[in-house]
């Protein structure tokens, strides 16, 4: 069940003839190469050209591909050792939140090889039957009150953190507002400041607002090129600044909720390139995009004292939002 | 029983921004129709009364101005902090006005910077950091503005060794200012966080209508106290985006400060005449200071005797007696 986005589509219609001019010429034996590696060269110029100029709608969009990796997918692919940790210890395992612990893969040479690392991410599912259950990435109360725990227990035993951010937004629901979602997300908040660890979180589709900064308040944060990060999903803003849902591509433009966009508000520390085409269309190589920085960011992190991760993570979100002087008359 | 549910339905009428539909409208210059219990209440006795409806309790919004004269001790002087700083329209936002142009309206209409007043006031003999929202203000909105000012109340109290309080107001982040908004958050949590552990000063963190989304989701749910004053809305979502999510009805009452208190979200329910005498309690309570009971007016006039108390602790029992 390929999604396909409206703008992608010339890309793919180009990639089946070539894919059926394969066919014919592996079946017939007659050589196709030529009008082959033609139409090639014209999918590569048409998706460099798309590509290229993505509006932040259309990147709204990839971030929200259901072919997009996941966090279960980064887990699998970059760590080792991997151990589902389950439970708030209050009733509730939050499927749309997934915590554990693993250890970085030794690729040789790298000071994290062999890391051990809790990872704690949002998780979404592919199909309607693994949407039901993680709740499409939206997580309640009970989520976050199990990442904090996961949190907590870093902290203790002197583990770094590693998030993936990728939900729409907390759970907006009649049990979620019952069991304190804004002081879920306000607990979590606080206490990621406190932490003594180094903390990277990687944005790597939806960072949808409170629900996103939950897991986020990190020594580094990096930001796939496709992914957002807003206070707000376009449509709801869209919504309320323009009563219509349908302007969500005016209100993507407006908030500025691109990975671009954030490198420039400084929120985010670094964008990790996505190739042509996606990071949907090419999962394994953005994977490993995506492992290249958070080893990179957390060899960084390694020399500091708990006191300067504190520190420099305090100091880190204290510089941002501009503000003037102007004195009232 | 059955005028809760009416009551109910018009504050939330009154959140997502619709007119309220007889509030004001009769002779606007003396009267105004208490929504909750449809009786017409003289201006002035409102006034009078803290604007609280003097027939059924209801409490209408009330100017931050106001607030802070009410909570701060009589005869004192507050002083005002960071009155100049003003909001940058850092991403150009325009939807049906540009930002900038709705900052010039609520400047003009306020005669303030942003939406956030912050004061140095002598709280029952005790001076603490406190600040208050001016939900007049784009609905009370959080940007940059109000969470710098939040940040350097909560370093100014850890600095001081004071205890912080912060009157919420506040509809949430504010949309203009795209993901900065969101990021005040961990900003004022951060700063909050290095009050509690560094200074360990009691911050108290007062709800009032409404009280939603960002604001809601740091510094206001994380009090060492959390009081609410009666009937507030209070919440992560607004009930409209819950009711389009789930696609039902919400149960009568949800959201409100009594359904927190219910499900141990908050500490305490504590009408706005009392207000003032429970912050005095309880400060002095966790600064093991001596006991100024009774009422307001006694609080009042053994603070203005005794002169300054420094919060801290330590230096306290020389001040005492
Ligand atoms: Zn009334």
């Amino acid at each position: 069940m390929d999604v396909v986005l409206d703008f992608e589509r010339p890309i793919v219609e180009l990639q089946k003839r070539i894919d059926q001019l394969r066919e014919l010429q592996d079946s017939n034996g007659v050589d196709l190469s030529a009008s082959i590696s033609e139409l090639e060269h014209q999918a590569v110029k048409l998706q460099a050209r798309i590509f290229a100029q993505l509006s932040p709608w259309q990147r709204t969009l990839i971030a929200r591909h259901p072919g997009r990796p996941f966090t279960m997918d980064y887990v699998n692919a970059l760590f080792t050792e991997w151990n589902e940790l389950h439970g708030d210890r209050a009733g509730h395992d939050d499927q749309a939140i997934i915590t554990g612990m693993a250890r970085f893969r030794t690729i040789g040479d790298d000071p994290c090889d062999g890391m051990p690392v809790v990872i704690i991410g949002h998780q979404k599912g592919r199909n309607t039957r693994e949407n039901i259950k993680r709740n499409f990435g939206m997580a309640r109360p009970d989520g976050y009150r199990k990442a904090l725990r996961l949190m907590k227990l870093a902290d203790r035993f002197d583990m770094p953190i590693l998030t993936f951010i990728d939900t729409p937004g907390a759970y907006p629901g009649i049990d979620a507002e019952e069991r304190g979602q804004a002081e879920a997300i306000a607990r979590n908040i606080i206490e990621m400041a406190r932490l003594n660890v180094p903390v990277v979180a990687v944005v790597s589709g939806e960072g949808g607002s409170g629900g996103a900064l939950a897991i986020g308040v990190a020594n580094r944060v990096l930001m796939l090129e496709n992914s957002v990060y807003s206070v707000i999903s376009p449509e709801g803003c869209a919504a309320i600044l323009w009563r219509d849902r349908a302007e969500g591509p005016r209100a993507a433009e407006a908030l500025k909720i691109t990975g671009p966009d954030c490198l420039e508000l400084g929120v985010v520390d670094e964008v990790v390139s996505e190739p042509w085409g996606g990071a949907h269309r090419h999962r394994k190589a953005t994977i490993e995009a995506v492992g290249q920085a958070v080893r990179k960011h957390f060899s960084d992190l390694l020399g500091l004292t708990r006191q300067e991760l504190r520190t420099t993570r305090y100091d880190r979100f204290r510089a941002m939002g501009p503000v003037v002087e102007r004195p009232l008359a | 029983m059955s005028n809760e549910g009416r009551r109910w339905f018009e504050q939330r009428k009154e959140f997502v921004g619709r007119a309220r539909p007889a509030e004001g409208q009769d002779t606007p210059d003396l009267l105004t129709r208490c929504p909750s219990c449809n009786e017409p209440v003289y201006n002035e006795a409102l006034a009078e009364n803290k604007q609280v409806c003097p027939l059924c309790g209801h409490h209408f919004r009330l100017g931050a101005m106001k607030r802070l004269e009410l909570l701060c001790d009589p005869d004192t002087t507050p002083v005002h902090h960071d009155d100049a700083l003003a909001p940058v329209d850092a991403l150009g936002f325009v939807d049906s006005k540009p930002y900038g142009k709705r900052i010039e309206v609520a400047r003009s209409k306020t005669g303030r910077n942003d939406a956030f007043v912050s004061i140095t006031g002598r709280v029952g003999g005790i001076d603490c950091e406190i600040g208050c929202f001016d939900f007049r203000y784009m609905g009370g909105s959080m940007g940059s503005v109000v969470g710098e000012l939040i940040t350097r109340l909560f370093e100014r109290a850890a600095e001081h060794e004071r205890p912080a309080i912060v009157i919420s107001a506040s509809g949430g982040a504010r949309m203009q200012e795209g993901v900065l908004s969101l990021m005040q958050m961990a900003k004022t949590c951060a700063a909050l966080a290095r009050l509690q552990d560094e200074a360990g000063m009691p911050y108290i963190s007062v709800l009032t209508h409404p009280t939603t989304g960002g604001v809601a989701a740091s510094f206001s749910m994380l009090g060492d106290l959390i009081i609410a004053e009666p009937e507030a809305l209070i919440g992560f979502a607004g009930p409209r985006v819950i009711e389009q999510t789930i696609g039902q009805q919400l149960p009568e009452g949800f959201q409100t400060s009594e359904y927190l208190l219910e499900h141990g979200m908050i500490d305490l329910i504590v009408p706005r005449d009392q207000l003032r005498g429970t912050i005095v309690r309880v400060l002095r309570q966790m600064l093991k200071l001596d006991s100024l009971e009774v009422d307001d007016a006694l609080v009042d006039r053994d603070a203005a005797a005794g002169g300054p108390v420094h919060a801290k602790p330590a230096s306290s029992a020389g001040t005492e007696a």
